[in-house]
């Protein structure tokens, strides 16, 4: 027999005949679990947890004025004016921006030193961004440089992870190959249990709120 | 990973002498103890939550296998192949034929406590392959050859120190104590290997009957690349971590990471589907799991069945005094701690971890804080009944009990017997009133001295009393 049917056969045998249940339906229900209670508005709310995980958080008024807003966070704080975005976004209008900020459109490399996104929601309960992969929105960009800069909708803001599998559910039907859930800048506590910001992915998250 | 647990005692006795380490361990106390006081603080139904996790990990173990061939339906619909093993040395060999029928040769892994059960990494790199541990943690592990302390900070036994002297040796870079620039190091250390790796290891903290996807919680950034950039992912796990539904495992999210660091969220939750899709411009060509039993199924049906709730938060040994004074090289396995104590006699066999399920003062801390409320100390004592019905205690522990037994059913020499004893021990204390030694138990007075008896029995001081 193989190691699958002994496994199978082993907690078969332990379970015994009368117990099993109905997994289709149990799964179909997709029963709640119970949700703390969260501030009406969650816009504010989203932007509060973020901040309180380390991210940065700035409002936009339309998604025109976005470019502005990358440039001036960059040239802030002294980062280079140069990224990579995903494809999705490859028509905002990056050169016309009074600034020097040269933004290619791919998949991120190993040094490119800022990634820019956009964000399928956000959470206001954590403070999270919900990131899908896909052609037009490569993971790496995420992850790879030392600074994230993710850009999300007002309107695309719900307030726990269980409304947002219901719009992906409503939205997309299957999950894409990496739903990522990004709360900050990378981190690491494993020397001395000291939070440390930064360890394999970016530095830093700026999170720019559209509407 | 080899089985130390026989020399539980000898090694406790060592770690409680040694200083660096008690320093240590201190951190545990304030960071994580207090860390997660603060952040279940923050989440006033946390009650109801963690009864509603505690179901949702009983209604999976009851149907195990319903779920996992669910599971194994969905991910294998989206183009995962998903492989069963029962033993440690069957994922080694599994893991190895993946990259021999892909052409593998570079491993990056993060941080799986399953892979340690398995030893993984020696396995592979007998087999030829270069393997590199990501998680900062596990790397400084790697790079001083040492197993894990704890199942979330596996380097907790170490100080910046010790880390800098590690780094000085292995890098040859200027030394330094920063924790930060230490943090710096290793990420430019590990960066080319990830960009070079063909395999990405992971493991899971949970898997989702309903969608076929794989969970994993991680908040430096290694999970997502070693599960993104190589073009193979191969995902171990242990077969209890599957839960039904999206909604299930939102729930178990919500108690996952305050237990064990006091987050609220880890920095990055990854639900994996599936291979990179076509046109996709990252992502792995193609994505194995391996689900092992290693002993889990033999649990179900039995008392320790609870036990394959965990959900490997690490609450348990972050609050348990005996942790907290010993660390986690002591039990000898993977596992440490009251979850350890549990699992190791489980997985390994109770006659090679004889201390573990002894090395618990019962005070129910671990119980009170498990967010699955596995009622460990019960299971501990089940364990210690076990031993004793198995006769694995040694000889003289059992000729012992059997005399207490033997006069504690006779209360006429039961009465006599400690009369006796009591005045003896009192006579034989000397002025102190406290024996500094005692033959045949110098184990309870290494530490401590032993106090003397007052020299009457309380049942003696009872009728006195009585009859005044």
């Amino acid at each position: 027999m193989s190691a699958r049917e002994n496994i199978l056969a082993r907690i078969g045998k332990a379970r015994g005949p009368a117990a099993a249940v109905d997994v289709d339906l149990a799964i179909r229900r997709r029963q709640r679990g119970p949700i703390p209670a969260l501030d009406k508005d969650i816009v504010k709310l989203f932007g509060e947890r973020a901040v309180k995980l380390a991210s940065d958080v700035t409002r936009a008024g339309t998604i025109t004025e976005v470019p502005g807003l990358v440039a001036s966070y960059l040239r802030e704080r002294d980062l280079p004016m140069k990224g990579v975005c995903w494809p999705v976004m490859a028509l905002l209008d990056w050169q016309d921006t009074d600034t020097d900020i040269e933004i290619e459109s791919r998949a991120a490399r190993g040094d490119d030193l800022v990634g820019i996104t956009g964000a399928f929601l956000g959470i206001a309960e954590t403070g999270t961004l919900m990131l899908l992969s896909g052609v037009q929105t490569p993971a790496t960009v995420s992850l790879l440089p030392e600074t994230h800069i993710a850009v999300v909708e007002a309107g695309r803001i719900v307030a726990t992870m269980e409304q947002a599998w219901d719009r992906l559910r409503v939205e997309r039907g299957a999950l894409p190959r990496a739903v990522n859930f990004i709360s900050g800048p990378s981190r690491t506590a494993d020397i001395e249990q000291t939070v440390t910001l930064g360890a394999h992915g970016p530095y830093r998250v700026l999170i720019i709120i559209v509407g | 990973m080899q089985v130390t647990a026989m020399h539980f005692k000898r090694k406790a006795g060592e770690n409680l002498r040694n200083e660096k380490l008690q320093k240590a361990l201190e951190k545990l106390q304030t960071k994580f103890v207090d860390g997660r006081a603060v952040a279940i603080a923050e989440l006033p139904n946390f009650e109801e939550i963690r009864d509603a996790a505690t179901d949702i990990r009983d209604k999976v173990i009851r149907n195990l296998d319903r779920y996992l061939l669910r599971f194994e339906q969905e991910a294998t619909a989206r183009g995962a192949v998903v492989h069963w093993a029962e033993t440690a040395d069957e994922v080694n060999r599994i893991v190895a034929e993946i990259a021999h029928q892909h052409g593998l040769h570079k491993v990056v892994k993060s941080k799986s406590m399953v892979s340690e059960e398995c030893g993984l990494n020696d396995a592979l790199e007998s087999q030829g392959l270069d393997v590199l541990e990501t998680d900062l943690g596990e790397y400084i592990l790697q790079l001083a050859h040492e197993p894990p302390s704890h199942i979330v900070a596996p380097v907790v036994h170490k100080s910046k120190e010790d880390i800098a002297d590690l780094f000085e040796e292995k890098h040859q870079r200027p030394r330094t104590t920063q924790i930060a620039e230490l943090c710096r190091e290793a990420r430019e250390m590990l960066r080319p290997g990830f960009l070079s790796a063909d395999l990405g290891i992971s493991g899971a903290n949970f898997i989702i009957a309903e969608t076929g996807s794989v969970l994993i919680v991680t908040n430096e950034g290694n999970g997502r690349l070693a599960t993104t950039l190589p073009r193979v992912h191969v995902a171990i796990t242990g077969i209890e971590k599957v839960v039904p539904t999206l909604e299930d495992v939102t729930t178990l999210l919500r108690l996952l990471p305050r237990s064990a660091t006091g987050q609220s969220i880890t920095n990055y939750v990854s639900v994996l589907t599936g291979t990179k899709e076509k046109g996709e411009l990252d992502g792995p060509q193609h994505f194995h799991i391996i689900l092992l039993d290693n002993g889990r199924s033999k649990l179900l049906g039995t008392e320790l069945q609870p036990m394959l709730r965990c959900i490997r938060c690490g609450a348990c040994m972050n609050h348990c005094p005996v942790y907290q004074n010993i660390g986690g090289h002591a039990y000898g396995w993977v596992y440490p701690g009251p979850m350890g104590s549990v699992l190791t006699p489980s997985f390994v066999g109770l006659e090679k971890a004889l201390d573990l399920p002894n090395a618990s003062t019962f005070c129910g801390a671990c119980a009170v804080v498990c967010p699955v409320k596995i009622p460990l100390p019960d299971l501990l004592r089940q364990l210690r009944t076990r031993q004793v019905e198995q006769q694995l205690r040694p000889r003289q522990e059992r000729a012992a009990l059997r005399l207490w037994s033997w006069m504690a059913q006779r209360p006429a020499v039961y009465a006599l017997g400690t009369r006796l004893a009591a005045r003896l021990l009192r006579a034989f204390s000397g002025s102190t009133k406290r024996f500094r030694y005692l033959p045949g138990v110098t184990g309870w007075t290494s530490g401590r001295d032993m106090p003397a008896p007052a020299g009457r029995t309380f049942r003696d001081m009872y009728r006195s009393r009585r009859s005044s």
